[in-house]
């Protein structure tokens, strides 16, 4: 089924390709306007559920934001795959490597944002800065944005809290990656990076080949194959989470969390953080769970540190940098980044809680 | 004969480019050698950045996706 989508996907011509995702992205986005009326008719009419029942109330939330949420993060994932296309990670290494620490810190976070890696690559590609002599702290910069910025967990933010708290995300995030591998950078680390990654020759862009000219049809069918690939992968996240959301949707009473994770409570910045770290793969899942709880009292910095803790500290991540970091930078590490967290959810409580 | 090497640290992409190598080279009937790299000094030698990678008798043909089946067969066939 799906092999025949992509090969009817793969028109012969720009042309053609510009046609079908036209058309294609105009039905998602009529689709996506009426979803709120088919919900309702479907719940209220259909069903003849009492709109201010806690069950009415619950079925129409999942009905509503499980066909939302997957329209979102197909369509989005496949313009942001369109823009990756674009970006070349040798190409992200020469502009980062003509720049200093600040500029070099930022350029670096900024195409870490951009750029999708998933955490089997982030050894291979820490490799691949460092042993080109960019300096530490660059690389951190990066290392630290690149996962915090993931494209589902961006598009669920998108859609479940809308676009100033997904840009005040990006932004934190970012801010998170310069200051946290400037300051990593300052602290002389290099000794604690183990001795093979100095070592091992990096073969250069001129060795490796000059870039292949890519079309417009060729862009368009592998955004599609990514977004495929992403969204098998996580649609089932995605409707736990809205599942489980849509419970406390209807059921937990308003105000029930405000003592908990609100922002009168000072330890929930720090106890979302720690909880955060051991929960991973589930960030598709977890974003919509977090949504429901603020809409229940809980603060917005608290949410936030929790979100970026499970999406930027992951267990398996931090196993698998164990590879080229001694324990001791990779515990610095983790530490400068739990901080930055630390800050910003209390920067938020503080700012809007 | 060609020299077929899948490098990746074991990630579920990784063996998804193995499958994928040898089902489309067994289907095109080219002969190869596959060798599966998974050192990440080694990995690194070759410049590659994202994995999984493939490399086609010592040369990376691709980095960080798993190419469709005629992509892998054409490269072959160039190298055969």
């Amino acid at each position: 089924m799906s092999t025949q989508i992509s090969h009817f996907l793969q028109p012969s011509s720009d042309r053609g390709a510009f046609a079908l995702v036209g058309i294609i992205g105009a039905v998602g986005v009529v689709a996506y306007m009426n979803l709120k009326n088919i919900a309702d008719w479907l719940t209220y009419t259909l069903m003849g559920l009492n709109p201010d029942s806690q069950f009415g109330e619950a079925l129409n939330f999942f009905i509503y934001d499980v066909p939302k949420l997957l329209i979102l993060l197909a369509g989005m994932i496949f313009l942001i795959s369109v823009v990756h296309s674009f970006v070349d990670l040798e190409r992200v290494r020469e502009i980062v490597e003509k720049r200093g620490e600040g500029t070099g810190n930022v350029m670096a976070a900024l195409f870490g944002a951009v750029t999708p890696f998933c955490s089997c690559s982030s050894v291979p590609l820490f490799i691949g800065f460092v042993g080109a002599r960019i300096p530490l702290g660059i690389t951190f910069s990066f290392l630290i944005t690149s996962p915090m910025m993931n494209q589902v967990a961006l598009v669920l933010l998108l859609g479940l809290f809308g676009w100033e708290i997904a840009l005040l995300y990006l932004l934190s995030g970012i801010t998170i990656g310069v200051v946290a591998g400037m300051i990593l950078g300052r602290m002389k680390l290099e000794r604690y990076v183990e001795d093979f990654v100095f070592n091992t020759p990096i073969p250069t862009t001129s060795e490796s080949g000059e870039p292949v000219k890519i079309s417009w049809r060729e862009r368009f069918g592998g955004a599609w194959e990514s977004t495929e690939e992403i969204v098998r992968r996580v649609w089932l996240y995605v409707i736990v989470g809205i599942g489980i959301g849509a419970f406390i949707h209807g059921f937990v009473p308003e105000d029930a969390l405000s003592s908990v994770m609100g922002a009168g409570a000072w330890w929930s910045v720090p106890a979302s953080v720690v909880l955060g770290i051991p929960l991973y793969s589930n960030a598709a899942g977890i974003i919509p769970i977090v949504s429901a709880l603020l809409e229940k009292g809980a603060a917005l910095g608290s949410a936030l540190a929790f979100m970026m803790s499970v999406i930027a500290l992951s267990l398996p991540e931090i196993i698998i940098l164990r590879r080229v970091l001694k324990p001791r930078l990779l515990a610095i590490f983790v530490g400068v980044v739990a901080l930055g967290i630390l800050i910003t959810g209390y920067a938020f409580n503080l700012l809007i809680g | 004969m060609l020299q077929v090497k899948v490098l990746g640290s074991g990630c579920a992409n990784c063996q998804r480019l193995e499958r994928e190598a040898r089902a489309a080279l067994d289907e095109a009937t080219i002969e190869y050698e596959l060798t599966k790299v998974t050192d990440y000094a080694d990995i690194a030698g070759y410049g590659v950045m994202q994995t999984p990678a493939l490399v086609l008798n010592e040369e990376v043909v691709s980095t960080g996706r798993v190419p469709k089946h005629e992509q892998i067969v054409t490269w072959a066939r160039e190298r055969a």
